[in-house]
């Protein structure tokens, strides 16, 4: 128990430590995973932890990765990937595959062995290259949407693969192995009930298994989902999430399938369902957490005393590999008529071995077909390729989009309008906004890189750029040195905050309007050279605060001036606090915005309890009628003046 | 069709006593329609077609209100400015509102002796009303004879405003019943509680 409580802080430990430090670095996850993983490794050969069984858990988070990406596109989109899935897929696997098979019979191995190898050294990393495909935002793209169907015609190549080398096995590798009695990974490629059946029958059941998944997940989830909810458990939802993952994954694992490929395919099918959101977000933590740890082990899994003996022929051989790869990939991509930066990201992005090639050796060793030198050889390559990995996404991202980024903006999405307003980003808050301009008859460009986003508004008729508005470039493209005004309205803090900094420095001229998600992100907005900063949160907050006044008995109109008290007094706090605030220092080591921030907020519960003057004054003082005693006087006064 | 309709207007809703109090009674008539004007339209967004229909709807056009500054609380202002739209309710062909009643129910702070020549208000309540009472007659409408509590600020001292609040429910009611003798009630200035015994027939 402390054994697995102590592996358990150590793995989360290591994560929580190093992926914010990378993410800072600009780094991404997967490799702060990865160094997590380096660091961690050493102590855990030392408590002697079997890190590849672990692995082989963790790569259940890959299962739940693709059922995610499956909730997240449409069969119709599916099926308009079917060319690129095959053709693109089938030959980056055919090709690759031939070509590590003819560079390992150069260096002496006999075909079967380069066979193997050839396979083992054709499948790239799903984990890394989706995870940092969308934690970059390029899934929807050209280049994102290639390189997936690349990685789902692995996933489902992995199964005759295995299937296929166990027929490749060296008699005296066999011996050898029945002497050790080694059972290796056997990993995914274990014999089941179904080897007994015969091919008409197997075939009936695989095909019985994929119908069911489709009509199961058609028909029955809804009724499930809805069973489920009459409970009222938030963690019900969650059991019934991973009770279907796991489930389906199993089903095709007995049936001989592809795990990976058979909850694809009922993300698929759930795509449309209106509880789609709420697998995703039952799903996605454990999917984080499960592929975090994959790469923590395939980082802790490196044996640095075999790197160390052989350092140099294993980096040549990780460098060719990737090499090899990426030329088939440049190959294949200029083939498929991939363009420009997206081009790019194909060859790069899929230009590593992967996390299928540790089940294919595993699985090759203990059938035979690789020695166990070779393999552990073949381990560190595939490792190191995917601890570059990271690497070259960085350098996609720092050299090759940019120098691509207007030749990207001007196809396919030439941006032909010069609107004298800039909205950029049109999600929720900007499609808002953008939508109120319109019907006041102003002319806008919209700029989003949530594709999403844009054909939603290109189905209704909207014009709209995809692109990422943060890039000087592009906002030269739509205009900004014309433009009136520009709507900062994108998601990302960080992102806004550099786009307001850039135009206000550069374009003075151009009014700005601003979205903050908070308090602080105004100051920093307004410190940046942002004047007119709405909180995209707070009027909604507030008018939520109203109907919740007036639903507790207060008069409509009392809780309208209540809640505009608040809103005055807020914002007067914000705009002075704004004056004090200093991007360099942060808030608590400022000592005059400490102490103007106490004051408002005393001020403010004086005015909650109802005990002062900050906004419950302005209240009180209106339509109160004068006391008797005021009336009093009054006539006093009018007697006076009349004698 | 409802006969009548009651517009019920208070920015202050909550330090009122005498409107206060006639509101709650006038909750209590049942079959008349009444709108709160300051909870409908909090921020003042009026509702235009929604208040032609309901003028439409009913025959006897009646605002409750605290007279402020010699005039109507501002919302009331704005719902004449938007609701009584040219060719609807004035004008050429504005006539949708021709042969209905129009009538007011307010509390004045001062009392009534200081509506006259001699008072310090200097003017009698009917000449500050007269912007109101042609408005009526540019709409068609008639102008009824104004319920009045003067002396509002002292009413719950003087023990006023439960009578004047439960005269305004028998009020609605033989507004609402078509019991209510608008003739007579033209005789009169303004028609205060003790004169609705003579005026609403049994």
């Amino acid at each position: 128990m402390e054994g697995i409580l102590f592996l358990a802080f150590l793995f989360l430990i290591a994560g929580v430590i190093a992926v914010p430090v990378a993410s800072r670095l600009g780094l991404g996850s997967v490799l702060g995973y990865l160094l997590a993983g380096i660091a961690i490794g050493p102590l855990l050969r030392q408590l002697e932890v079997d890190v590849v069984s672990i692995q082989h858990f963790a790569e259940f988070g890959v299962v739940m990765m693709l059922f995610l990406v499956g909730l997240e596109l449409e069969p119709r989109m599916l099926w308009r990937m079917r060319n690129r899935l095959l053709g693109l897929g089938g030959l980056q696997v055919g090709l690759t595959t031939l070509a590590f098979m003819g560079a390992a019979m150069a260096m002496g191995q006999s075909w079967s062995i380069a066979l193997a190898v050839g396979m083992v050294l054709a499948l790239s990393s799903t984990a890394i290259v989706l995870q940092t495909l969308n934690e970059k935002g390029l899934m929807k793209g050209d280049g994102g949407q290639s390189s997936f169907s690349v990685l789902l015609f692995q996933d489902i190549a992995v199964i005759p693969m295995l299937a296929f080398i166990p027929l490749l096995a060296l008699p005296e590798l066999a011996e050898l192995l029945q002497q050790s009695a080694g059972d290796g990974g056997g990993h995914g490629g274990g014999h089941s009930w179904i080897d007994d059946l015969a091919g008409w029958q197997r075939g009936l059941v695989t095909l019985g298994a994929i119908v069911g998944v489709v009509v199961g997940g058609s028909f029955l989830t809804r009724p499930v989902f809805r069973f489920i909810a009459m409970a009222r458990l938030r963690e019900l939802f969650t059991a019934f999430a991973l009770c279907l993952v796991v489930g389906i994954a199993l089903l095709m694992t007995v049936v001989g399938l592809s795990p990976a490929l058979g909850t694809f395919l009922a993300g698929v099918v759930l795509a449309n369902s209106e509880y789609r959101h709420e697998l995703e977000s039952d799903i996605e933590p454990f999917k984080g957490l499960l592929l975090g740890l994959f790469f923590i082990t395939v980082g802790a899994a490196i044996n640095f005393d075999l790197l160390s003996a052989d350092a140099g022929s294993i980096m040549a051989m990780a460098l060719g590999l990737m090499a090899i790869k990426a030329l088939i990939l440049w190959i294949l991509a200029t083939l498929f008529k991939i363009r420009g930066a997206d081009r790019w990201l194909v060859t790069l992005g899929l230009a590593q071995a992967g996390e299928f090639g540790f089940v294919l050796l595993a699985f090759s060793v203990s059938s035979a077909v690789i020695p166990q030198d070779l393999a552990a050889q073949l381990l560190l390559v595939v490792t190191i390729s995917m601890l570059l990995t990271p690497v070259l996404f960085i350098l996609y991202d720092r050299v090759i989009a940019p120098r691509y980024a207007t030749s990207q903006a001007r196809e396919p999405d030439a941006i032909d309008e010069s609107g004298s307003i800039i909205v950029a980003g049109v999600g929720r808050f900007g499609g808002v906004i953008n939508r109120i301009l319109l019907a006041a008859g102003h002319k806008t460009v919209v700029l989003d890189h949530h594709a999403e986003h844009l054909e939603r508004l290109r189905a209704f008729g909207i014009k709209v750029f995809y692109g990422d508005a943060t890039r000087p470039d592009l906002l030269h493209a739509a205009g900004i040195e014309h433009a009136k005004m520009l709507v900062v309205a994108i998601d990302d803090r960080e992102q806004a905050t550099q786009l307001v900094h850039y135009v206000a420095h550069n374009y003075p001229q151009v009014y700005m309007v601003a979205r903050a998600v908070d308090r602080h992100h105004v100051y920093e907005l307004y410190s940046a050279g942002a004047r007119d900063i709405i909180r995209d949160h707070f009027d909604s907050a507030v008018r939520a605060a109203r109907s919740a006044l007036e639903a507790l008995g207060m008069h409509p109109h009392d809780a309208e001036r209540q809640t505009h008290g608040f809103v005055e007094n807020d914002r007067k706090a914000i705009r002075e606090l704004a004056e004090l605030y200093d991007p360099d220092i942060p808030v608590h080591e400022n000592p005059a915005y400490v102490e103007r921030t106490k004051q408002f907020l005393a001020s403010h519960e004086e005015a909650m309890r109802g005990s002062s003057a900050v906004f419950g004054d302005r209240d009180a003082r209106s339509w109160a009628h004068p006391t008797l005693e005021d009336l009093e006087a009054i006539e006093a006064e009018n007697a006076s003046n009349k004698s | 069709m409802a006969q009548l309709l009651v517009y019920y207007a208070h920015p202050g809703h909550r330090h009122s006593e005498a409107n206060r109090a006639m509101l709650d009674k006038a909750r209590e008539v049942s079959g008349i329609t009444l709108v709160d004007l300051y909870a409908e339209y909090p921020r003042f967004q009026i509702n235009i077609d929604r208040e032609q229909s309901r003028l439409l709807e009913h025959e006897v056009i009646l605002f409750q209100f605290p007279m402020f500054w010699y005039s109507t609380p501002a919302l009331v202002k704005e719902w004449e400015d938007l609701v009584l739209e040219h060719g609807f309710a004035y004008g050429h062909d504005g006539d949708r509102l021709s042969g209905k009643t129009m009538m007011l129910a307010i509390t004045a702070g001062g009392a009534d002796e200081a509506y006259s020549a001699s008072g310090y208000q200097r003017y009698p309540m009917r000449t500050f009303l007269t912007p109101l009472e042609q408005t009526a007659v540019l709409c068609h409408m008639t102008f009824a004879t104004p319920y009045v509590l003067y002396g509002a600020l002292r009413a719950q001292a003087n023990d006023q405003v439960e009578p004047h609040a439960a005269g305004y429910a028998r009020l609605l009611q033989a507004l609402r019943d078509g019991r209510y003798d608008f003739a007579a009630a033209k005789e009169l200035d303004v028609v205060t509680a003790p004169d609705l015994d003579q005026l609403i027939e049994a």
